[in-house]
């Protein structure tokens, strides 16, 4: 019989888990008459926060070998920026600029990974690099805002996909009958997930990802490939973090310089209360899924509050950050302890 | 190539900055054979082990290995393991976050056909694989669940799955204890009726005539001989290692005890204790004595020592320091009033590795002085010199990176640091762990000059005689408490087991 085991890396996933249910459910509680508990209150957390669970999720993989990735939002604005320029004043149709933008990104996550794993640079200047490179391109690109208006482009942003089967239907006041429904980019997030976690899982460039960040030294003496994973996984990430741009693009519809500011701590903080350690080796896709979740209801129930000012959410995100850094470094105690 | 012979390194040297690790090195292994590679700390044994495994890139020489033309090349372990060269490192040098069954399989895991891991056959062949080794482990729990030894096995475990031609154990045994030390040493009894040849890299001589049927001794990076074991009783291979007859170690224990008995009291402690781990003891200490302290591994023996020199917090009791009542609250204040701690895990807790045996030397000197003093550096240069000179540490020069030496010289490294402060009080908890006969000897000799010179001394090791010949007296503990003491006719290898033992009331 296989039973399920919990050590310490799912206790941590279950926290998660438990942690979003506990805060959502809350949710329903309190604001119920204002309709906290309709499914799409909770399909547009999903739709808001496409973009950054695809980062997420390349994200997650970087952390997962140790480094970190500090270039991703300013990649997203370049992203949108591209897209905007490329539509507005290049006349691009957007298919081929999505092309252009995961090229971008492949070159970028090359670039930096060689960066990281062959010269050995820290992770964090390099993509710090990365960041204001991206960043300053947005702005030689345009210093505008410019909004998109391709028809076809309008309309994916548009596309509503209907939960099927009339599952959390239900009619208004107007006696209209409303389906919930989620984006395409919805669709592309989850997909993102589906692909990280199996190939974290399943395949061995994943597994490679995991001993690399659980014992570089051990990897290479096994006879892994340390480097060529490490550039792999930035590359990886860089490719995620574009799709993330298209997403955040269909959202916004425009490009501006200032765009996805801090999108870059957004994304590691989820990944944090998700359960992934900052030094690597242990954490998985999931976790950072409900990280990101768990941001993203604290936004949507301090918008729900209606009083607050939405600073508030980035004090409950330090507050959970901390709990669950404290509460990391605790497990770390106990296993520790329980070795001597 | 000659028959039965797998693999035949030959002349070859290896250059670190400033030092000639290996000169005209090499190594014979035959088939199904149990080769021990000796030598001392330095000489050479792990350099000409990561040369053969592609981690050390080599100037000179030629290796050949059966089965392929010409000399060959290792670029890396990949490239290594592919030719059926397997090592097992001294430190498991494997993953803690991944599975035993990924641990072996990692980077050659069976797959679907999909090119997915086939994780169910993984855990299967892992599974019947710890059942050949007679291991009775949950392969599919994480590696760091499982103690040092068991994951010693697990990485032997994975080097033999490899279909390994030629096997090196890298100082495998030195984290197992005797039932795990005999059952690594029947699967390589195992492996050797398999025809595969084993390197043996070991400090233990007994465990060398145990299981070896050949010696290949190195020093200062050069061959010293290859022996078949009939032929190098221990004697003449302690000789080979060192170049040099063996001193007679139990001679060197001046005569002079009966001095110290009205020598003045450097440390008084009394009822001293730390809450958890060390009980209340009363430990007396005088001027230019050594006093052991004794007792089985997780008795308190280093606890005991760093509560007196206060490392740790939380204590309790009195402790007076010639005479004067003193309270301890951190490291400084003890190497303020003229102690000194040279601790066990010397990788952890003493050395810098990325600064150069001057400033590692002159660290805790320093430290004393306070940081706005600034010590200059011609009084540097001269410290550094003087022990390097008087402690005879290896190294290219004064300014090598600490990490470039061997363990025993980066041993030596930390103990000059101590004796520079010039400490009166001495703390050396296990100064002669992992390091070769001879710079024991040449430890345990300083510890009895140290002394003679008017330093008071604590002195922790695991091995009775190396105390026997080294203590005045002997403080015996046991899971926490201070059992007894003993000196004079009862110091004897026989009586320090009984009082360990607490068998004849000794406690």
């Amino acid at each position: 019989m296989k039973k399920l085991k919990i050590n310490n890396n799912n206790v941590l996933l279950i926290i998660t888990i438990a942690l979003f249910l506990v805060m959502y459910l809350g949710g329903c509680f309190i604001y119920a008459d204002k309709g906290f508990t309709k499914m799409q209150t909770f399909l547009d957390i999903l739709i808001n926060n496409a973009g950054i669970i695809c980062v997420t999720c390349g994200m997650t993989c970087v952390m997962l070998t140790g480094g970190i990735d500090i270039s991703v939002g300013s990649v997203i604005a370049l992203d949108c920026m591209i897209m905007a320029v490329g539509i507005e004043k290049f006349g691009l149709s957007s298919p081929v600029l999505m092309v252009i933008i995961i090229l971008v990104g492949i070159v970028m996550g090359f670039i930096m990974g060689f960066c990281i794993s062959y010269l050995e640079i820290q992770p964090f200047i390099v993509t710090m690099a990365g960041m204001f490179f991206a960043r300053g391109m947005t702005a030689v690109l345009s210093t505008q805002q410019i909004s998109i208006t391709e028809d076809f482009f309008v309309k994916l942003s548009n596309l509503k996909i209907e939960i099927p089967f009339g599952i959390g239907s239900y009619v208004n006041t107007k006696g209209i009958v409303q389906t919930p429904y989620v984006r395409i980019t919805v669709i592309v997030a989850l997909i993102a997930v589906a692909v990280t976690f199996f190939v974290l899982g399943y395949t061995r460039f994943g597994r490679s990802i995991y001993a690399v960040g659980g014992n570089q030294q051990s990897a290479t003496l096994m006879g892994l490939d340390v480097k060529k994973t490490k550039l792999k996984t930035y590359m990886l990430s860089t490719v995620f973090t574009s799709i993330g741009g298209i997403c955040y693009c269909l959202n916004t519809m425009s490009g501006t310089t200032s765009q996805a500011t801090g999108l870059e701590m957004s994304a590691i903080s989820s990944a944090v209360i998700g359960g992934t350690l900052l030094t690597g080796g242990v954490g998985n896709v999931i976790g950072s899924l409900f990280g990101v979740l768990i941001n993203g209801t604290i936004s949507s129930l301090v918008k729900f509050n209606g009083k607050l000012i939405s600073s508030w959410s980035n004090i409950v995100t330090a507050i959970l950050l901390c709990f669950f850094i404290v509460l990391q470094a605790v497990f770390a105690k106990v296993k520790e302890s329980k070795k001597k | 190539m000659e028959k039965d012979v797998v693999l035949k390194m030959r002349g070859i040297c290896m250059t670190f900055p400033g030092v000639k690790a290996l000169d005209k090195a090499g190594l014979t292994l035959k088939k199904g054979e149990i080769r021990a590679l000796m030598g001392e700390n330095g000489a050479g044994k792990s350099t000409l082990i990561k040369c053969l495994t592609g981690v050390n890139h080599f100037e000179e020489g030629e290796i050949f290995l059966d089965g392929f033309e010409g000399p060959v090349r290792n670029k890396d372990t990949m490239d290594a393991q592919s030719k059926g060269i397997a090592t097992v490192y001294q430190e498991v040098n494997l993953c803690p976050n991944l599975s035993v069954a990924e641990n072996i399989f990692i980077g050659r895991a069976p797959l679907t056909k999909l090119r997915t891991i086939d994780r169910r056959a993984m855990n299967r062949q892992a599974k019947k694989l710890m059942e050949e080794l007679e291991l009775d482990l949950d392969v599919t729990r994480n590696l760091e669940n499982y103690s040092l030894a068991m994951q010693q096995m697990i990485a032997i475990a994975r080097a033999i799955d490899m279909d390994c031609k030629v096997l090196i154990l890298d100082e495998p045994t030195s984290s197992l204890d005797d039932r795990e030390v005999e059952k690594l040493f029947k699967v390589m009894r195992d492996l050797k009726k398999k025809g595969v040849a084993i390197i043996f890299v070991t400090h233990f001589l007994e465990q060398v005539y145990e299981v070896c049927d050949g010696i290949t001794v190195l020093r200062n990076g050069k061959l010293v001989g290859e022996y078949d074991i009939a032929d190098l009783p221990r004697v003449k291979l302690v000789a080979a290692m060192m170049g040099k007859d063996f001193d007679d170690l139990a001679k060197i224990k001046p005569e002079s005890e009966e001095l110290k008995v009205d020598a003045p009291v450097v440390i008084d402690a009394e009822g001293l204790s730390h809450a958890g781990k060390i009980k209340p003891f009363d430990l007396e200490i005088k001027e230019g004595e050594v006093v052991g302290l004794t007792g089985l591994l997780g008795s308190g023996r280093s606890e005991l020592a760093r509560t007196i020199y206060g490392a740790d917090r939380n204590q309790t009791g009195s402790l007076k320091v010639k005479g004067k009542e003193v309270h301890i609250k951190e490291p400084i204040d003890a190497m303020k009033l003229g102690m000194g701690l040279l601790p066990d895990d010397r990788k952890a807790e003493g050395i810098i590795g990325d600064l150069s045996v001057r400033e590692n030397i002159v660290l805790a000197m320093q430290a004393k002085e306070g940081v706005l003093k600034k010590i200059p550096m011609s009084k540097q240069i001269e410290t550094a010199d003087k022990f390097i000179d008087m402690l005879q540490i290896k190294t290219a020069s004064r300014e090598t990176l600490i990490k470039q030496l061997s363990g025993g010289n980066q041993q030596k490294v930390i103990l000059a640091r101590w004796l520079a402060t010039n400490p009166d009080f001495l703390i050396l908890d296990e100064p002669t762990r992992g390091i070769d006969i001879g710079t024991k000897t040449e430890i345990q000799k300083l510890v009895i000059k140290l002394a003679s010179e008017g330093k008071s001394i604590v002195f922790i090791s695991s091995e009775i005689d190396e105390m026997l010949r080294t203590c005045n007296r002997m403080a015996v503990l046991r899971d926490g408490a201070k059992v007894g003491e003993i000196s004079g006719d009862e110091m004897t290898q026989e009586g320090v087991m009984n009082a360990i033992a607490g068998g004849d009331g000794n406690g």
